[in-house]
């Protein structure tokens, strides 16, 4: 049975637009949707709704992305995840929510983020980064080669 | 306990036994000589890309004396490193010629990498090919902390319960961290001893913690003499200053000589993991208590122990 939820759902005073097939991505901490939308290479060739500090009855305020016909792999949910860990990613097909996920931060996370140690070897040869969540909530990570801790503000994603 | 082709990487994938293991089997060596069919008919490489005198002769010197023969090159000259080849060619190549892999390298992290393409190379059913690290960039240092290890046992008769000062470039320094995380193996108490902007990490300092080990930081060597069992002597190393004016401060800020010597206990003994610059005298070089050449010299059983555990020639 498809669910219906005003992420999506045009009403009255809408100031975001509903779309017909791709992704919501909610709950996104304010002024986070930017540098998510540029992680996820959003800015470039997809039609994309970005919503700035918006009221949210959870959180206060909240940033959004709509982003058109494309739809959130699971390597893009960490990404998500490691920059907003209480974002929710809404598939939209038809207008309707088809399926709701809460992105987690997994226990490992490879070839999404890099390595904050210039010298480790998987920032001078072409070596995948591998990390490992030491604590997800506050985020702190180490490198799986050379044991670099970097925390969750601190961390570069791969673009 | 299982040596048999275990990549030497991390002093953390290490546990107690495993280590007492090492220190006895180089214990045993030292007292009925080296045994040379220990690796008859095996080969070791040594790769070396960045300079080395002790680890690459101790690593060579040991191989040798259980039977092993050694190829290998020091520094990158000559090599297709110079021609643009990746760490993982290089290893991939290398593996085919011989039964284990010593390497030091510039970059943080490379160890652990080249054991993972040795492993994968299993996969396609090659043989495993245990790598040994000698130094990865800043990270770690494994087989200098089993030595150093091994030199406060044969010193002190057990590792237990002692009083060991690290003095002088605490932050950068890799062997202080790798020995502190060893010692938290062994229930000795800490006295680190540097100016703050060289105290030792945070990092460090919390894994300590987690492990309930007594430590104190201070900024006087004078405080620390009169009652450790072992001082370790580190070099402030200029090469890690963007700013000379700040190295000029710290540089010479400790220094051992035979007078302050006569501060320690008779049993001290006074280790470094060399090269040194200034930081202990020459004069204190004949005083009973100074063990760093010594400790060098313990690279050879140390080494060799560890080579044929992780190639199978003892159990």
């Amino acid at each position: 049975m498809m669910q219906y939820d005003n992420t999506n759902l045009p009403k009255k005073g809408l100031i975001v637009s509903p779309i017909e097939n791709g992704t919501v991505i909610d709950h996104l901490p304010p002024g986070k949707a930017i540098k998510i939308a540029e992680v996820l290479g959003l800015m470039h060739d997809s039609v994309v709704i970005i919503g700035q500090n918006l009221k949210s009855t959870k959180y206060g305020k909240k940033d959004l992305i709509k982003v058109e016909n494309r739809f959130m792999t699971e390597s893009e949910c960490s990404k998500i995840a490691l920059i907003a860990p209480n974002a929710t990613v809404n598939i939209i097909r038809d207008f309707a929510i088809s399926e709701k996920r809460m992105v987690e931060v997994p226990d490992t996370v490879e070839g999404v983020a890099l390595c904050a140690n210039a010298n480790c070897i998987t920032n001078r040869e072409k070596v995948p980064a591998r990390l490992h969540a030491i604590t997800k909530t506050p985020l702190l990570l180490v490198c799986h080669y050379c044991g670099f801790e970097v925390k969750g503000d601190e961390l570069k994603l791969k673009g | 306990m299982d040596f048999l082709n275990k990549d030497v990487v991390s002093i953390k994938d290490f546990s107690r036994p495993e280590l007492e293991k090492i220190f006895s089997t180089a214990e045993r060596m030292e007292e009925r000589g080296y045994d040379k069919s220990l690796l008859h008919g095996k080969r070791v490489g040594l790769l070396f890309y960045e300079p080395s005198t002790r680890t690459r002769l101790s690593f060579d010197t040991a191989a040798q004396g259980i039977g092993a023969d050694t190829i290998w090159f020091a520094g990158t000259e000559g090599t297709s490193v110079m021609k643009g080849e990746t760490l993982k060619d290089t290893i991939e190549t290398v593996a085919n010629y011989v039964d284990a892999i010593v390497m030091r390298h510039p970059f943080d992290g490379s160890a652990r990498w080249a054991a993972e393409i040795t492993t994968r190379r299993t996969h396609r059913g090659e043989n495993k090919v245990p790598i040994i690290s000698g130094g990865d960039g800043k990270n770690e240092h494994p087989t200098q902390t089993m030595l150093d290890l091994y030199s406060i046992l044969k010193t002190q008769g057990k590792l237990d319960g002692l009083d060991i000062a690290m003095v002088g470039d605490l932050k950068y320094g890799r062997t202080v961290h790798s020995l502190s995380y060893a010692l938290s193996m062994f229930n000795c108490r800490i006295s680190f001893v540097a100016p703050d902007m060289l105290q030792i990490p945070d990092h460090v300092t919390s894994f300590l913690n987690g492990k309930c080990i007594p430590f104190r930081k201070c900024s006087k060597i004078e405080d620390t003499m009169g009652t450790a069992d072992i001082v370790y002597m580190t070099r402030i190393q200029k090469e890690r200053f963007s700013d000379e004016n700040e190295y000029n401060k710290v540089k010479g800020l400790y220094k051992i000589d035979q007078k302050m010597l006569q501060l320690a206990k008779p049993t001290m003994k006074l280790m470094h993991p060399l090269p040194r610059v200034d930081e202990i005298a020459i004069d204190a070089d004949d005083d009973a208590r100074a063990y760093y050449f010594k400790e060098a010299g313990n690279g050879v059983p140390v080494r060799a122990a560890l080579l044929s555990l992780v190639m199978g020639a003892v159990a």
